[in-house]
């Protein structure tokens, strides 16, 4: 059950220089995928890229075939009112449960506002958000 | 003046019996290491062979890579209890080359050292700060040992904190120093920051690292002293091989102690007098690690003029290198040694480059890695950690911090044949 809420990131490998996002993104474009959202990490030189993608297996062939660095990460996708308050409620769902995050970044869709988290024990966080009345991305809904 | 005016100013018919008489008790002590026994009976030669010092010629090389092999003690001609000291440098690979002294050999080279010193005026008046880094590597000791021969008030301040280093230079009356010149010129910079005129200091001996006559204009103007080049390397002991007289046209190499030819480094043909080439050196007197025809890599000629000064013949200032050894920091630096580091390492994938610059006037060295196909987990921190194990392994082979960079798998350029992996932005100093 708790595995169906669990969504494939993808995390490439990508040095800290003008261009390689446009790189990234115009294979995806290529490759008719579409970025439900991302973010960029960066450290020291270089950076990781992390999208949440209609077609996250696609994706990962397309730009492994480019020679890009890439691989999966499991993330959960937290549903949040799109209004003052709604980070407010999830967050405070999190901090009850003892859920600690790694990294997280947002996107605000059509329907709702969706956290994206990376957390270490992720089958018990969708266990402990669900069972306080938190709702969850499906992971079908990004494929 | 003269430490040993005798064996300074040999006359050149004596000089040659001395050399000969030393070779061949030098060629007996390599006798009694494997790979002498070995390379000698290979070459189909013994060592009655050698009557003249042109029969040197029919000895075989010895190579860097050779002392590699017999790791860590295989070289020695003396068993480990008469070793008194071990000090290293660096390997073409992995391992580093291992070179032992007895008593003997340590008070060789203090000899060595004192003359030097004593040749561009230094006595136990002067008080001499060693900014080279102690321990393994041989700048640190060996200066030391000669200093304290001659009597100098010796202060083993060794490297880094350059202000305290500026601090003991004004407190303590120092009037000679010894370090790199790029450091010298780092220590001058922070002098002129700090307001300090460093009024005693009147000597500078630099050394490690090649160095040109406009860096020593600079440094002299800078310093407020009198530079002179030293040269060595740590198979013939360390620094004390050659040096600068007052007269800082060339370097003179002892004689007595080192037989000296220059080679084609190509065809290995000795070449005629005054002829640019890789020298090559036979130490004369070295007990614990005898050397035969040692490739040092180093490109020079020998200068016919005879000097004011009265001593020997002397080469000229090193011109370069007839290998890819770098020179960074002072520390002698193999491509194959960083390639054989990052060869081990499953993260790392088939190409780097290495960049040297220099950055207010000291070497960085900057690795670009690509990144294998199995190094990435998707996870940040587990970069950062591969980064600092990547650097780790690199500074513990080197001892030389570098700077990683991870870059995306096959974007460094590929070479058809032979590959250019170092870019050394340095320009000349």
């Amino acid at each position: 059950m708790e595995k169906s809420y669990i969504v494939k990131q993808i995390s490439i490998f990508s040095e800290n220089r003008p261009g390689r996002l446009a790189a990234i993104a115009g294979a995806l474009r290529d490759a008719g995928i579409n970025i439900l959202a991302f973010s960029i990490a960066e450290a020291d030189g270089f950076g990781v890229v992390r999208a949440l993608v209609d077609r996250p297996e696609d994706a990962y062939r397309t730009l492994t075939d480019l020679g890009f660095r890439v691989s999966f990460t499991d993330v959960i996708g937290v549903k949040m009112r799109d209004e003052p308050g709604g980070l407010s409620d999830i967050a405070s769902i999190l901090g009850d449960a003892g859920i600690n995050i790694e990294y997280a970044y947002a996107y605000s869709g059509k329907d709702a506002a969706v956290l994206i988290l990376r957390v270490d024990q992720v089958e018990d966080a969708v266990r402990q958000i669900l069972a306080r009345g938190g709702e969850l991305l499906k992971a079908s809904l990004s494929r | 003046m003269f430490w040993n005016r005798e064996m300074e100013t040999i006359r050149s018919s004596e000089l040659a019996d001395l050399q000969l008489k030393r070779l061949k008790w030098s060629l007996a002590q390599a006798q009694k290491v494997g790979l002498y026994q070995r390379k000698l009976k290979d070459a189909g030669i013994s060592p009655d062979d050698i009557r003249t010092l042109d029969d040197v010629e029919k000895l075989p090389f010895t190579y860097k890579k050779e002392l590699q092999a017999g790791y860590p003690f295989g070289l020695f001609a003396v068993p480990l209890k008469e070793i008194v000291r071990i000090h290293t440098t660096s390997g073409t690979t992995g391992k580093p080359t291992v070179v032992g002294y007895t008593r003997q050999d340590l008070d060789n080279w203090s000899e060595l050292i004192a003359r030097n010193m004593t040749m561009i005026g230094l006595s136990e008046d002067d008080v001499f700060q060693n900014a080279v880094n102690y321990g393994l590597f041989t700048g640190g000791l060996g200066f030391h040992y000669g200093a304290e021969k001659i009597g100098m008030t010796v202060i083993p301040s060794a490297t880094g904190n350059t202000r305290r280093q500026i601090e003991m230079i004004e407190d303590f009356g120092v009037t000679a120093i010894h370090c790199t010149p790029s450091y010298a010129l780092h220590l001058a910079e922070v002098a002129e920051s700090m307001g300090k005129t460093l009024d005693t200091l009147k000597t500078g001996i630099f050394g490690a690292e090649p160095w040109s006559e406009s860096m020593r204009a600079e440094l002299e103007r800078r310093l407020g002293v009198k530079a002179y080049d030293s040269y060595g390397l740590s198979e013939m002991y360390g620094p004390g091989v050659a040096f600068e007289c007052p007269e800082r046209d060339g370097l003179h190499i002892w004689h007595d102690c080192y037989l000296v030819e220059i080679i084609d480094p190509e065809s290995g043909e000795r070449l005629a007098p005054g002829e640019r080439g890789e020298l090559v050196i036979t130490p004369l007197v070295k007990n614990a690690l005898p050397l035969v025809r040692y490739r040092t890599g180093d490109v020079t000629r020998l200068m016919d003029d005879g000097c004011a000064c009265g001593r020997g013949q002397k080469i000229e200032r090193i011109t370069g290198r007839s290998d890819d050894m770098l020179v960074i920091r002072g520390i002698n630096v193999f491509p194959s040694q960083i390639e054989h580091v990052l060869r081990a390492l499953p993260e790392v994938g088939e190409q780097f480059i290495v960049y040297i610059d220099r950055v207010k006037h000291l070497d960085e060295m900057t690795i670009e890695v690509e990144m294998s196909r199995a190094g990435f987990s998707g996870e940040l921190q587990d970069l950062a950690r591969m980064q600092k194990k990547i650097s780790g392994e690199l500074h513990n082979t080197l001892g030389l911090r570098t700077a990683v960079k991870l870059v995306e798998p096959e974007t460094l350029p590929r070479f058809e044949g032979k590959a250019k992996r170092v870019v050394d932005r340095r320009g000349a100093i």
